[in-house]
């Protein structure tokens, strides 16, 4: 449940921004009262057993894991579900364990990485961190997203498997009148050596819920690691095989009517007048519903619902000129000609700028998400006002969001706070955190008089009106000293801002200046290697596009755009492009994964005849991976990606088979993006309307093998989701360089 | 009233004959195992047996599709069918999110009715499903475990 309301939360943006706590109007001692640790247990009045926020037991012993992020393929519940078991001693085979989601909404929930700006929460320090901490749990700002999941829940999981442990040997101990320390906890029970006595966790749980915890526990060492660093089987695995897991677009409630909409033909455009006359008369049609983005029609099925939206008449207007992604890519390439709009980062001074110049253009387009599930959702107005919502969302206040916004434009009054179901995610990839649908759906079910309607897109919709990656083009311009090394490093990208962007459309006191969007510059202002003189500048480029977060972010193109160019830098060196990097690195942690990349793929091996390789470094979202594309060019001249090595430097890895799962997955991410065509945008309308011509990596294109090697640089686990995309395009890039002797500085590489 | 056969049971549904019968199986039947995914054909999410053969079902009519013996995923798990199958994708680990796994069963299964014991290479010509978490190669594997473990 909502404790800040968002209103109150906008008011408070100024906080979060890192401004004086005073003047709020919120006290200290509300924020104190803000549980943001989620370890106190309670016994509910049917006997379940709350043994924190996390964990719980009902009467009949089945033990539930509760995880507050969504499972979008990325293996969550199973990553977070360990962390727990570990310390809890519960396998994750256990049949008396289920893994869900989070049916609420708790401050102890929030991405506190996230809301640190990742940081993680362990490392807190000062009053700013504990009052944003406070303020994003208050509200609370749950999202899974950034690689953050295992980062994030890294010590709370475990604190909440160690507590309820706990709780459960105390309760056994006071049941038999033992010392608690003569007790152990193994495989869901409690047991007493000496007495040779035991009690399985479901006999404990009710006493152990009224019990009080004292500190929170020490912690397992890692050397005592039984679960975390061991392949678990996925939880979520086997309902994938055999259909019967249910992801938001299969909802099926009782009484449940279906939606299909009509949406813009030219972006910007808005809904001027509307003639529903023949599609109210078509069979099965129960209402037809407006807003400004959109026309629908609920009807008794989904195709009956699209079979009368093809009837509708709506007059489409828009003001905007229309927009196209040819014009803008000469914009961009324009405008990082010019003085950047920002600095990003000004290390070192330009005096030193002479040398041998290397300079270059780079550019990448358009990409969207075309996740396999369309977009939708499935929206309740009950009779009594309450709002229901299940779909599939990184954020669920995204999904009570959609439904207050939708209640607000239609002026009815919600009762309580918006009930929200984060179901199965048939892929998100960054771009489910988005309002858009969750309004069409909650206004669709206005008009349903009390009965669900699910909304789904159509994947043509899904394609032209998902959201993107921004179109981008960097200006890359360096001087190399004496010894061929970079002495100065100069940096102008062109872009739509992503953060910016998305806040303007789902959160606007977050926006903030376009300029200033750091996602438009990650991967260059951050680069890894030691050149003396970094100026990396932005400038925003407005569009009409429905710019979000999408797999890497800036990274993704940023990490092509450097990790090609560093090598038409090494080549103007006259120095091989590995040991030109190694040269650069001055972190202990980037040379030993470079290096591992060196003998993992064999690089100082010659190759057979007519094949060619190339790397890729790049360190995000706290990991650090490499690449080594090794490609072939057939008869044809179509070239192939034979193998992809991989290493990956994430810390300590929970479960290496996910790790390695993640990062093929990324890989193909990256290559999807990277070989083929993104969108294309004339007249201001998207062109492309499916797979078939938003083409990604298939099962023909994949790469023949993909290696990947994890080395554990720490003992804290960094990011997995997203580290695995910034090189791959790169690696193939300079693999095909090394080839053909062509160097490509503008994705799509092939297509 | 159209009547069709689905996992070996008749059932009559009261849908148009142009309805697709994807939609036919989720809608209708409840059947929701069968996936929406582009509704033109071009992923095969929602690939379904029609006898032996792998069909993408919004392609197919119901009207298209009656006298026709058709299997969804669920009548592979029902029968038993499945079992191999998902032996071999639990040992991979093959599924990420699992919106196309479904789809990619059922078309392997299509092909393993064909080619019993396919190479490398004939997956990766005759399987043309999408999928965007990029499992490609766990699935690829995972058919070759079940070629493997299915008799002569």
């Amino acid at each position: 449940m909502a404790i800040l309301s968002r209103r109150n939360f906008l008011i408070a943006g100024g906080v979060i921004a890192g401004t004086a706590v005073t003047g709020l109007g919120v006290g200290v001692a509300y924020l104190n009262s803000i549980d943001t640790t989620g370890l106190r247990p309670k016994l509910r009045p049917d006997g379940t057993a709350l043994l924190n926020a996390f964990v719980r037991i009902g009467t009949d012993g089945t033990i539930t894991f509760t995880i507050p992020r969504t499972e979008m393929g990325q293996g969550v519940l199973t990553g977070l579900a360990t962390l727990i078991a570990e310390e809890l001693e519960v396998d994750l085979d256990d049949p008396r364990l289920t893994v869900i989601h989070a049916p609420e909404a708790l401050p102890v929930y929030a991405n506190f990485t996230l809301a640190l700006e990742m940081k993680r929460p362990e490392d807190r320090s000062g009053i700013g961190d504990w009052v944003k901490s406070k303020l994003f749990g208050a509200f609370p700002y749950i999202a899974t997203g950034g690689s953050t999941s295992v980062v994030d829940g890294w010590v709370r999981m475990r604190e909440a498997g160690a507590a309820a442990r706990v709780l459960l040997v105390e309760a056994a101990a006071r049941d038999w009148r033992v010392p608690a320390g003569e007790c152990t906890a193994k495989a869901g029970a409690v047991h007493h050596a000496a007495s040779g006595r035991s009690a399985e966790y479901g006999a404990l749980a009710a006493r152990a819920a009224t019990l009080t915890l004292g500190a929170v526990p020490a912690l397992k060492d890692p050397s005592a690691f039984t679960r975390i660093g061991h392949d678990q089987p996925r939880v979520d695995i086997p309902a994938k095989i055999d259909g019967s897991a249910v992801f938001g677009a299969d909802i099926e409630l009782p009484d449940q009517l279906y939606a299909s909409v009509e949406l813009a033909p030219v972006l910007g455009q808005h809904v001027r007048a509307v003639d529903d006359a023949a599609a109210r008369a078509m069979p099965g049609v129960v209402a037809v519903a407006r807003g400004e983005d959109f026309v629908g029609v609920v009807a008794h099925s989904w195709w009956r619902a699209r079979k009368a939206c093809e009837a509708l008449k709506i007059d489409w207007r828009g003001t905007a000129p229309p927009f196209s992604t040819a014009s803008f890519a000469e914009e961009l390439r324009a405008r990082i000609r010019a003085v950047p709009a920002k600095l990003h980062i000004k290390r070192g001074s330009l005096s030193n700028a002479k040398g041998k110049l290397v300079e270059a253009v780079y550019e990448a387009p358009f990409e969207t998400h075309a996740a396999m599930e369309p977009r939708g959702a499935t929206a309740l107005l009950h009779a009594d006002g309450r709002a229901e919502i299940w779909g599939s969302s990184q954020t669920p206040l995204a999904l009570a969001w959609g439904f207050e916004q939708a209640a607000k434009d239609l002026g009815l009054r919600l009762e309580g706070d918006v009930i929200t179901h984060v179901s199965l995610n048939g892929g998100a990839f960054g771009g489910r955190s988005e309002i858009r649908e969750f309004k069409q759906a909650a206004m669709l079910a206005a008009a349903a008089k009390g009965r669900p309607v699910k909304l789904i897109w159509t994947r043509a919709q899904d394609i032209q009106h998902g959201i993107c990656r921004t179109a981008a083009a960097a200006h890359l311009k360096v001087f190399l000293g004496p010894d061929g090394f970079p002495v100065t490093f100069q940096a102008h990208v062109a872009a739509q801002a992503l953060q910016a962007t998305w806040a303007k459309r789902n959160l606007p006191a977050m926006a903030g200046d376009p300029n200033e969007d750091k996602l438009g510059t990650e991967g260059l202002v951050d680069m890894p290697y030691a050149i003396p003189t970094l100026w990396v500048g932005f400038t925003h480029v407005e569009t009409p596009m429905p710019i979000g977060f999408w797999r890497a972010n800036g990274y993704a193109f940023n990490v092509f755009f450097l990790e090609s160019f560093i090598e038409e830098c090494a080549a103007a060196a006259g120095r091989d492009p590995l040991d030109y990097r190694l040269a650069l690195l001055t972190d202990p942690r980037h040379r030993a994964v470079l290096e591992r990349l060196r003998a993992a793929a064999g690089l100082d091996r010659p190759l057979a005849d007519g094949r060619a390789r190339g790397i890729a470094f790049s360190a995000s979202f706290k990991s650090i991976c490499a690449q080594a594309a090794e490609v072939s060019r057939a008869a044809d001249g179509t070239i192939r990606i034979e193998r992809v090595t991989a290493v990956l430097d994430c810390g300590l890895v929970i479960n290496p088979d996910i790790v390695r799962a993640q990062i093929e997955g990324a890989i193909m991410w990256g290559l999807s993006a990277g070989l083929f065509g993104g969108l294309t945008v004339e007249g201001g309308q998207v062109v492309e309307t499916s797979h078939a011509d938003y083409r990604v990596v298939q099962f023909d294109t994949a790469p023949g093998a993909i290696e990947v090697v994890l080395m554990e640089g720490e003992d804290r686990p960094g990011g997995v989701g997203e580290p695995g995309t910034p090189p791959a395009a790169a690696a193939v890039a300079n693999a095909i360089s090394a080839l053909t002797g062509e160097r490509k500085r503008a994705l799509p590489l092939i297509a | 009233m159209i009547e069709i056969s689905v996992n070996g049971v008749k059932r009559s549904v009261a849908a148009e004959a142009d309805k697709p019968l994807l939609w036919v199986l989720r809608e209708d039947l409840k059947l929701t195992g069968t996936k929406y995914g582009c509704g033109v054909g071009a992923c095969g999410a929602c690939t379904v047996l029609v006898g032996a053969e792998a069909v993408r079902s919004c392609q197919l009519t119901v009207a298209d599709a009656a006298g026709a013996e058709i299997t969804t995923i669920e009548g592979m798990r029902e029968s038993g069918r499945l079992d191999s199958y998902k032996a071999a994708w639990i040992a991979e680990q093959a599924p990420q999110c699992g919106y196309c796994q479904p789809g990619m069963i059922m078309a392997a299964a299509g092909l393993l009715a064909a080619t019993p014991k396919p190479t490398s290479e004939d997956i990766r010509a005759q399987i043309t499903n999408v999928c965007r978490c990029g499992t490609y190669l766990r699935v690829e594997r995972a058919i070759l475990r079940v070629a493997d473990t299915s008799g002569a």
